[in-house]
């Protein structure tokens, strides 16, 4: 399966999702007006990888800001690795945040107490 | 009745405007906005901790804005504004001002104080769990917005929601939000 990749913009975050390596990166801002355009090629692709996952699929979540609409589509992609993980798959999320930035830690809590996935909350520090 | 947009700002509380602006918001100007306000706390050596929640206050207030406004009123001096916002960030005290407008029709009043209202009344532990339960059970609009920008805000801050609305004609009311970022509860 091709790996799906997005370069990031000053609204939208660099994409990085390789099914080979079972390894999957979002990383930087996420504030675009429309969320869910952006969002929507990486959700399906999320479906196909689904389909035929690896026994072990890392996720590393490296933000440094986002909006509220794209709070949403985030939780559609930590719903479908939910999926993969109940499918008794490894699924492992690392939810990254800057030393002191409280509110995104918090961020990760929120979604490690919706979602049924092993989450780990790695602090940056500079 | 009519605009006073100015004399409202006026009575505001005083400190050194950041930036100013009023008229159309569409994508190019919420980048603008955001370049501009995100270079000048830098500039201002503002912890790193007030910078983001300033950011993310005004990421929100412009979306709402962009989402969310009612057309302007048929006599409005200035028809070209698809989506006619204000906004105004001022430097106060031990923090910033953030201040938006933005016009409604007044059949829309009610349900946006109510949900003013609302988040004002909750604690911030109940503004908690508002945002989980918005963000797990409502559907994002075809408007864009997912209904949490008022939330996230009010969380993020740890204030009241300050607004009016000011009446404008028969059918429209302008709405303002003073939205205040500090360091008081650290």
């Amino acid at each position: 399966m091709e790996p799906i990749i997005i370069e990031g913009t000053a609204k939208t975050p660099s994409v990085r999702f390789d099914a080979n390596a079972g390894i999957f990166e979002i990383k930087g801002r996420s504030i675009p007006e429309n969320s869910v355009e952006f969002y929507k090629p990486i959700v399906e692709w999320l479906d196909k990888y689904k389909e035929n996952p690896l026994s072990r699929t890392e996720v590393n979540i490296r933000l440094e800001y986002f909006n509220t609409s794209s709070s949403k589509c985030i939780l559609d992609i930590f719903k479908k690795l939910e999926a993969i993980h109940k499918a008794k798959n490894e699924v492992q999320i690392n939810w990254y945040y800057e030393e002191d930035d409280e509110d995104m830690l918090e961020a990760g809590e929120d979604y490690e107490s919706i979602i049924r996935v092993p989450f780990k909350m790695i602090e940056i520090s500079d | 009745m009519g605009f006073d947009v100015e004399s409202y700002l006026k009575e505001q509380k005083s400190g050194e405007v950041v930036l100013y602006y009023k008229g159309n918001i569409d994508s190019d100007v919420i980048n603008h906005v955001l370049d501009t306000v995100e270079d000048k706390l830098i500039q201002r050596n503002e912890q790193a901790k007030l910078r983001k929640k300033v950011y993310n206050v005004l990421v929100e207030s412009l979306q709402n804005l962009y989402h969310h406004v009612d057309k302007v009123p048929k006599d409005f001096e200035d028809q070209s504004a698809e989506k006619y916002g204000l906004l105004m960030v001022k430097k106060i005290e031990n923090g910033y001002l953030i201040i938006t407008g933005n016009f409604i029709k007044k059949e829309n009043i009610e349900k946006l104080e109510e949900r003013i209202k609302r988040i004002n009344r909750s604690s911030q532990e109940e503004i908690k769990e508002l945002y989980k339960f918005i963000l797990n059970h409502q559907r994002i609009t075809n408007k864009g917005g997912g209904g949490l920008g008022l939330v996230d805000i009010a969380r993020k801050t740890g204030n009241k929601l300050e607004y009016q609305f000011k009446e404008y004609d028969n059918e429209h009311a302008f709405f303002y939000l003073n939205i205040l970022v500090d360091n008081s509860e650290q």
